[in-house]
């Protein structure tokens, strides 16, 4: 790990007066934010970043809250993954995102990690953490998954690389249409944190979101779901005591009697964004939970899939989560 | 790793462990793991992996579990930390050595922490512990030698739990 400086700023101002230098293209690596450190520093130890300076967040505590204000639940960036898969509101009335938090890393990890880091987390694609290969996302001009070793890659939306991103947040909060909240020297923004991502084809291959280098993620947000609202994370994987997903499915449907009103569906460990799939929910709704309906509604969301030569599988492992995730809220 | 750690960045942290306080002037980043087995002398704790993978660290941190190999100490100033050396431990140390949890013995302080940090958390949740409730509190602790059955016959031995 090489030399770097530590700088501990109390509040969200001073933190962005630090990342501010990062605007500058050439500081854009040189700075980076701390927060649970659980990615951050196993990335520093295999040299895959590489800091000048670490803006340690974790003394800011007004990043540090999980609260409901009259029905709209907000979640600081500092919240723990332990903090969430504990709370009783998410329990009760957000299943997805409860249960997502309780699918990720080990007790321990989850006891540090952080919904911002969650979020923001690298890629997990065997090149890219192989500190010898200077493969597409480090800069490098291939993208060695695409001709190599491709199990745990990309099935939908990959290229020109063919990472999966790793969130199990991600895909549950983009079902409950939840916005996310950033901000950088230029202000505040705010989008649906489903825009937050963005394909290896748009914009820097070696970035996985549209937040800038001198940005920060300071908070998420999302309504409760209205009564007759179920949801569900299924989350497959290879080790089951703990593990990424080789593929997961985010489920909201909201219920009118039996027949489904609104549905939200969300691919997670499949694409290199959490994988939204429109026509799927579309085929959803006005339907009854069915297994027929069940399985057109995933047979459209993996209808555009191109497996690479070693991961195929995934497509009918993706398929089956389907079908089991919406029969089991039916 | 020896590099970073020059006395120029060395900031003044706090840490109670095991009920003594100590003041110690330490690298930011330098890992609680390398506080504890080296400046303060507690080799109890061992580094297995040294990258949150296999558990074998884990060290209670103000209540909670945490990988000791994966917090910089800069992140834990002034907290309270109890690790296998903890007398507090000893009833599960008495199960894992009755029921032989042991073997190789480089898990076994990571297992007998974690065990403890979710025993505590059933208690002050109101929930009885069961198997299979800390076959999953043990998911992220990894062992090669035992095949975790005495391992969690350990445990439940010193959760009062017949199995």
């Amino acid at each position: 790990m090489k030399a770097f400086i530590l700088s501990n700023p109390k509040s969200v101002k001073d933190a962005l007066q630090l990342l501010a230098v990062a605007r500058d293209s050439k500081q854009a690596k040189a700075i980076q934010p701390l927060a649970g450190g659980q990615d951050l520093l196993t990335e520093m130890k295999e040299h895959l970043a590489e800091p000048d300076r670490l803006v340690n967040l974790k003394g800011i505590a007004e990043l540090d809250y999980l609260r409901n204000l009259d029905g709209k639940v907000q979640i600081g960036a500092l919240a723990t993954l332990a903090r969430m898969e504990k709370n009783n509101l998410l329990n009760e009335h957000a299943r997805v995102l409860f249960e997502a938090a309780h699918s990720i890393a080990s007790p321990q990890i989850r006891s540090v990690g952080t919904i911002g880091g969650n979020l923001n987390q690298r890629p997990r694609c065997l090149y890219y953490r192989l500190e010898e290969a200077n493969c597409l996302k480090k800069g490098g001009k291939e993208c060695f998954a695409y001709s190599g070793m491709n199990r745990y890659n990309a099935i939908l939306g990959g290229g020109p690389s063919y990472i999966v991103h790793p969130s199990d947040l991600a895909p549950a909060l983009i079902a409950l249409d939840a916005t996310v909240f950033i901000a950088g020297r230029t202000g505040p923004r705010e989008m649906p944190l489903e825009s937050y991502y963005k394909l290896p084809s748009v914009g820097d291959v070696r970035t996985e979101t549209v937040r800038e280098p001198d940005e920060l993620l300071l908070s998420v947000s999302f309504q409760l779901p209205a009564p007759g609202t179920r949801s569900t994370y299924l989350k497959f994987k290879e080790r089951e005591s703990y593990d990424f997903a080789l593929a997961s499915v985010a489920l909201v449907l909201g219920f009118d009697g039996d027949v489904i009103r609104h549905a939200r569906l969300v691919l997670g460990g499949v694409a290199p964004v959490p994988w939204r799939v429109r026509a799927a929910e579309a085929a959803l709704v006005g339907q009854k939970a069915d297994t027929q309906t069940a399985e057109k509604a995933a047979e459209l969301a993996l209808a555009g899939a191109v497996p690479l030569s070693g991961n195929a599988f995934k497509i009918p492992l993706t398929k089956s989560l389907i079908v089991r995730a919406i029969r089991s809220l039916a | 790793m020896k590099a970073i750690f020059d006395e120029a960045s060395a900031i003044a942290v706090t840490l109670t462990v095991n009920g003594t306080t100590s003041a110690l002037r330490v690298p930011p980043l330098r890992r609680l793991l390398d506080v504890l087995r080296e400046d303060l002398s507690l080799t109890g704790t061992k580094e297995g992996c040294g990258e949150g993978e296999c558990g074998a660290c884990t060290v209670i941190v103000d209540g909670r579990a945490e990988l000791a190999c994966m917090v910089p100490v800069c992140q834990v100033d002034g907290a309270v930390v109890r690790t296998v050396e903890s007398t507090e431990l000893e009833s599960l140390q008495n199960a894992f050595l009755a029921e032989g949890g042991a073997q190789c013995g480089i898990c076994t302080p990571g297992m007998i922490v974690m065990a403890r940090a979710w025993l505590a958390e059933c208690e002050s949740a109101g929930v009885a512990p069961t198997v299979d409730g800390a076959r999953e509190a043990l998911a992220g602790n990894l062992c090669r030698c035992t095949g975790y059955e005495k391992i969690l016959a350990s445990v439940m031995r010193a959760a009062g739990v017949k199995t």
